[in-house]
């Protein structure tokens, strides 16, 4: 950025390890940790809180645990979202069959079945990889489809097949209005991100890395293979797992198994290889760009006076996605994550490179 | 004692034979009827087959997992619907050939070269984005409603064997048409890779990629030509397909299907691929009809619709007990 950090001598372990070594980025970090707590539920409308700003934020959570996953462990996934119906399923049946519940248990409870499922799906990862593993990872998406459209239990024996649930209520807190929901997710992503920050810090994420990077390498220096993999599966589903819980209970409110169908997988991996695979940043990057541009390509050709039709709008959609994608992969493969960083680095030699 | 390498993939072959012949044993299926499910599930089977076969050409020749053969497949079908408006269709599918040409150099130039000695997963996932963007492309060119291709073939079913069973058994004619067409392109395919240079060199690529080049192989050159032979299999099985159901946007995702077929008969294999994709095909059908009532009476379940991740789970237990599949190389790599 435009300072230095000149001056800033680290005299301690403590002080070379933390997440922010420089006391700018701590400042920025909370001034932007502030502007979200305090300006932002000020300005936004509810609109922009609903169409934009939660989703954005769940599905960076969601993003969040699909980088785990495919960034940091290297496995590939295209079935994600279905480890996301798992966790909306189980928090609906949760406070359903148990309604003394409190909400926060509810939802590590849905993370934690989401993520047993996960780790059952994960276990081809052990004989299998890469491209095979696609496959198996399809497996759990159309078979999770199945089964909570079909398997009348889950749905608590819904006739319509959808599920709807009340307004969630934390310690007398209602979460009714987009507001109350902005304020209660913004402060799960920021634990969640935290947790996910320094797992991928510590021994675990480092594991994962070896694992990605070259499996037999990371055998031989003593990283147990099973133990990386099913713990990137049930990590990165319990992510995902909660992420659902909260897609299901704030941002829907009522929802049927479609809504969290292929197509919701392949945004998942979508946000992170365009934001940045391995990067916590990259996850929302991405999340945001997936949110916005559908928006973006449904407002501003109306505002320039030549609205597109929705069907129209999705292809562009479509061919958008398709060639960013192959234009990230071919250009910058760690995506805008990445791209942020070579701008920072610019900008802190800037204006003298030499 | 060891157990020996192919027993699993023995008893998952007995198991499905059994579920094969279950219905007969219980004697409450007609016998008509169980023979129309089979031929039902072969033709579904051949258009997955038509599917795989594209995905295994690819793989051969270049290692790549090509996800977008789904996507080509539809956007083949909807090239040929659109342009048959216009021209008699053999001058449509004549057209149609060129596009898919001229998309081969586009992907090769765009996608494949820069891509090149990266790892298969990062192979995928351009893949991936070609899918998306062919979806949308085909469908902003050529529209998104659902069109139909007319082959000229009389749709009433024809009803043979009636002496064997009673009743007869009924079969459509196009699929007969489609099944002709399937063996006819898997000769020709065959007669082209034995016979001709360029298949000599196809094939030498999918062996080994280094000693081909050495051996003054282009490898551009030989991709373009993969993802054009490919995409005229799209076409072929565009067609089928369309022809039977009309073309629409649920082409791309049925076609998924054919990942599974080609876990099933193996990577490399294109007899492999055939296979693969009648086991999936008859599996899923038979597993719907016979399977589905009784899990569902069963389960209490709200509607079968199994045959949605039959084929999914089957490769997944496939993979395993034997992760090259049938007909495919064994590689050794460790994980």
């Amino acid at each position: 950025m435009f300072f230095r950090e000149n001056g800033q001598f680290k005299s301690t372990y403590r002080a070379d390890m933390q997440l922010l070594p420089i006391v700018q980025d701590r400042y920025f970090m909370l001034g932007l940790i502030a502007v979200a707590l305090v300006a932002v539920p000020f300005v936004a409308t509810d609109y922009l809180f609903l169409s934009i700003i939660n989703p954005f934020l769940i599905l960076t959570l969601a993003a969040i645990g699909l980088n785990l996953l495919v960034g940091y462990c290297g496995q590939i996934s295209i079935g994600h979202a279905a480890f996301m119906a798992w966790g909306a399923y189980a928090a609906y049946n949760l406070v359903q069959r148990v309604p003394m519940l409190n909400f926060l248990v509810v939802l590590v409870l849905a993370g934690l079945i989401a993520a047993l499922v996960g780790m059952f799906f994960g276990i081809p990862s052990l004989r299998i990889k890469g491209l095979y593993l696609a496959v198996a990872t399809l497996a759990a998406q159309f078979f999770t489809d199945w089964i909570f459209a079909r398997v009348k239990w889950f749905t608590n024996y819904a006739h319509s097949g959808s599920v709807s649930t009340a307004p969630v209520t934390l310690f007398g807190w209602t979460l009714d209005t987009p507001r109350d929901k902005y304020l209660f997710l913004l402060g799960v992503l920021i634990v969640f991100t935290l947790i996910a920050k320094n797992l991928t810090r510590g021994h675990l994420g480092r594991a994962w890395m070896a694992t990605r990077d070259m499996d037999v390498a990371a055998e031989v220096i003593g990283i147990r293979p099973v133990y990386a993999k099913l713990t990137a599966f049930g990590v990165s589903s319990f992510y995902c797992g909660v992420a659902g819980a909260l897609w299901g209970f704030l941002q829907l409110g009522s929802w049927e198994p479609l809504a969290f169908d292929l197509n919701l997988s392949f945004s998942l991996l979508f946000m992170i290889i365009i934001g940045g695979m391995g990067s916590i940043l990259g996850s929302y990057l991405g999340a945001a760009f997936i949110v916005v541009l559908p928006i973006a390509l449904n407002q501003v050709p109306r505002k320039m006076g030549m609205p597109l039709s929705t069907a129209m709008a999705s292809n562009v959609e479509f061919m958008i996605f398709g060639s960013l994608i192959v234009l990230f992969l071919v250009l910058e493969p760690h995506g805008l994550a990445r791209l942020w960083a070579i701008g920072k680095e610019k900008l802190r030699l800037w204006p003298f490179p030499h | 004692m060891s157990i020996p390498r192919y027993a699993p993939v023995a008893i998952l072959g007995l198991l499905l034979a059994a579920g094969l012949v279950a219905p007969l044993a219980t004697g409450e299926t007609a016998p008509g009827f169980w023979v129309e499910v089979l031929i039902g599930g072969l033709m579904t089977g051949v258009l997955y087959s038509l599917v795989a076969l594209g995905f295994v050409l690819i793989f051969k020749a270049s290692g790549v997992f090509n996800f977008a053969q789904g996507a080509m497949v539809l956007f083949a079908a909807l090239a040929v619907a659109r342009l048959a408006e216009r021209m008699p269709v053999w001058a449509a599918v004549l057209a149609t050939v060129a596009i898919m040409v001229v998309l081969a150099f586009i992907v090769e130039r765009i996608v494949l070269r820069p891509l090149v000695n990266q790892e298969g997963v990062v192979l995928l996932m351009a893949t991936l984005g070609i899918t998306f963007f062919l979806n949308g492309f085909g469908q902003a060119v050529w529209g998104s409603d659902i069109y139909e291709i007319n082959l000229g073939i009389p749709r009433e079913p024809m009803m043979v064997l009636g002496k064997v069973f009673d009743g007869g058994v009924l079969v459509n004619r196009d699929d007969i048409a489609a099944a002709l067409a399937a063996v006819l392109l898997v000769g020709a395919l065959a007669l082209f890779f034995r016979h001709t240079a360029t298949g000599r060199a196809l094939r030498a690529v999918a062996d080994d990629h280094q000693a081909a080049q050495s051996i003054g192989i282009p490898l551009n050159r030989i991709w373009v030509i993969v993802w054009s032979v490919a995409g005229i299999v799209a076409i072929v099985g565009g067609v089928i397909w369309g022809g039977k159901l009309g073309v629409q946007f649920s082409i791309s995702q049925v076609a998924l299907k054919a990942l599974p077929v080609v876990i099933l008969g193996g990577f490399e294999s294109v007899p492999g691929a055939i296979v693969g994709g009648l086991i999936i095909g008859v599996g899923e059908k038979m597993a719907e009809v016979f399977l589905a009532p009784p899990l569902v009476k069963a389960f209490d379940l709200a509607g079968g619709g199994i045959e949605n991740w039959f084929a999914y789970v089957l490769a997944l237990l496939f993979l395993l007990v034997r992760p090259e599949g049938l007909f495919g190389e064994r590689r050794i790599d460790r994980v």
